[in-house]
């Protein structure tokens, strides 16, 4: 049986060493390429002494950079993904939370990475690689190799201002890929087109099958993203049958009437989460695309990516909303109510080899939601709960109620609403602040007061925050509204916001 | 016309205060504006000016200037006249 995922890579470089894995829109590299390139990266890591530690991977987005992530795993480490788009603090946070011995960068990102806080070696990967690899070497890291061992640690918003970072480990990946595989029915002509960033466990769902099928993933331009015609020629030019991406960058598509110019020629295989699919704009992608499949995955970072599927086979009311579904083999959700007890609606709370190993050098946040079954007093059983409100509805299927916090999903990212107010009260003129966001046009909004105008206050949130959690509007206030109980009013904030804009901004 | 560039100029003024959006004619090719930034500005022109941009006129010479973006929301609304 398995217990490290290069078996995946160690397997196919034999079958179809030739065959292109991982590739942008100007190179692609083999599945030879990779293994070589990262056994070399492997064996370099290994001669620096470091061995069962976090090494940063501070590359831009590139097929190179998957290649590095399995150089790490080669020498026994794990991989932490960073990346240009974070902002210095956040950098500065990660750094200091898993405290690496190495940073790999590469040309883009050698200048920037000399200016971290950071006493360990930075390493270039265009020089790593030109290690010759030690085969030995290799071969006793892996025979040592637990599938416990952890393989990442990926970063994700903390609701006091400090990001998270969740460790998995080989056993909840390997567990995660063969079950994804299965419900999305990936094979060697499999060729994704990856959308999400590579720091975050969204890539997961490619990058490794990939290695178990032999299939390909080509990493899209960013920009494209910007340019819907041109998105949907990139897919048809390189073939692109495989899609798992967030929902907004599905609904950039479809919103503008981009199938009446051109559609997507070779999908066979839509997968989506980590948002609500407005079902007008999913009628469109299926009306467009009838013979594709489509499914809802779900799940948290905790949970190793996704640990819920959905295929959408039966027509959905206008009103409905795309279940969650069910989980995957080996993989429970209980749903508990505030006793703890097994409830029709309550907390969903995952069980099984996909709960990930906690919150890397954080006990506190992790014992707060990595517990204890509490159904199961005979002997220690670890549940993640996911702060997620859920319920069976008349099909049977498990479907999303409410948030238990501010936690929110904006354009495919969860965020939580209070580390953006963390970030904005170490603002000095900042008295008191409060983020709501509002859902039907998907805005974060940012009320304040303070002695500060709202273009300062943007201004020097851009350093602090990551691109994707800056708010969409700020607005100061003279006055703070309150509730009785002395919170934060922040309904009152919501239905004021909802007002003033229906009467356009100029009146305001 | 000055009405609705003033108007683009507020929005694109909350998004980025450090930029100044009236001589910059490259926005997208010197990335100003990012995807996040495209999609708010189109939902953005759709509530202020009631004007749908299809997929077709989203392309980078149409948001690399305010003018650019004017001439567009322009010839739309005249379209729908």
């Amino acid at each position: 049986m398995e217990n490290n995922v290069l078996s995946y890579l160690d397997a196919i470089v034999k079958k179809v060493p030739n065959k292109t894995a991982y590739a942008n829109e100007k190179e692609g590299y083999t599945f030879l390429q990779v293994y070589e390139q990262s056994r070399s990266i492997g064996t370099l890591i290994h001669k620096k002494k470091i061995y069962k530690k976090p090494v940063v991977v501070f590359m831009e987005k590139h097929p190179k950079t998957i290649i590095a992530f399995l150089g790490v795993i080669a020498a026994g480490c794990f991989y932490v993904p960073i990346d240009d788009e974070m902002p210095k603090s956040r950098i500065d946070r990660i750094l200091n939370n898993c405290k690496p011995d190495l940073i790999i960068c590469d040309e883009s990102t050698k200048e920037k990475a000399k200016k971290l806080p950071f006493q360990g070696e930075i390493c270039l990967y265009d020089e790593m690689i030109k290690t010759k690899e030690d085969a030995d070497v290799l071969r006793w890291i892996r025979q040592k190799a637990l599938d416990t061992d952890p393989i990442y640690i990926v970063f994700t918003s903390g609701s006091t201002g400090v990001p998270k970072g969740v460790a998995a480990c080989h056993r909840s990946v390997i567990d995660y890929i063969e079950q994804l595989s299965e419900v999305l029915q990936f094979q060697e002509d499999t060729v994704f087109a990856n959308q999400t960033p590579l720091y975050f466990d969204a890539c997961l769902k490619e990058i490794y099958p990939v290695l178990k099928f032999g299939a390909a993933m080509y990493l899209v331009p960013k920009n494209l993203f910007l340019f819907p015609v041109k998105l949907v020629e990139f897919l048809n030019e390189y073939k692109i049958n495989t899609i798992c991406w967030v929902v907004s960058a599905l609904t950039m598509l479809s919103a503008f009437g981009t199938f009446q110019i051109v559609k997507p020629k070779y999908l066979r295989t839509v997968a989506f989460g980590s948002e609500v699919f407005p079902i007008k704009q999913f009628r469109i992608w299926r009306e467009t695309l009838p013979e594709v499949s489509f499914t809802n995955l779900y799940g948290p970072t905790e949970g190793t990516g996704m640990c819920c599927y959905y295929h959408v086979e039966r027509p959905l009311e206008e009103n409905e909303a795309i279940p969650i579904g069910r989980p995957f083999q080996n993989t429970e959700i209980l749903l508990l109510d505030r006793e703890n007890k097994p409830s029709e609606e309550g907390e969903i709370c995952i069980r099984g080899t996909s709960v990930t190993l906690g919150y890397y050098n954080d006990p506190e946040k992790t014992a707060e939601v990595f517990v204890q079954n509490p159904l199961n007093t005979a002997y220690p059983e670890i549940i993640y709960r996911t702060g997620d409100i859920g319920r069976y509805n008349d099909y049977g299927e498990l479907v999303f109620v409410s948030r238990k916090d501010n936690q929110i999903k904006h354009m495919g990212h969860r965020i939580e609403l209070g580390e953006i107010e963390a970030n904005v009260s170490q603002i000095a003129e900042i008295k008191l602040c409060a983020c709501i966001y509002e859902e039907e046009k998907g805005k974060i909004v940012l009320y304040y007061v303070g002695e500060i105008a709202e273009k300062d206050v943007i201004l020097q949130l851009k350093y602090k925050l990551p691109r994707y959690m800056m708010p969409n509007h700020v607005m100061q206030l003279e006055e703070m509204p309150f509730t009785a109980n002395g919170k934060m009013d922040r309904v009152l904030l919501k239905n004021k916001y909802k007002g003033e804009k229906k009467y356009g901004r100029s009146e305001t | 016309m000055e009405d609705l560039k003033r108007k683009l100029l507020e929005i694109l003024g909350e998004m980025h205060p450090d930029v100044d959006f009236e001589s910059c004619s490259a926005l997208v090719d010197q990335k100003v504006l990012d995807s996040f930034d495209i999609v708010t500005l189109i939902s953005e022109i759709n509530d202020e000016f009631d004007v749908v941009i299809s997929a077709d006129k989203i392309i980078p010479e149409n948001f690399n200037s305010v003018d650019a973006l004017c001439r567009m929301i322009f010839r739309i609304m005249e379209e729908n006249e």
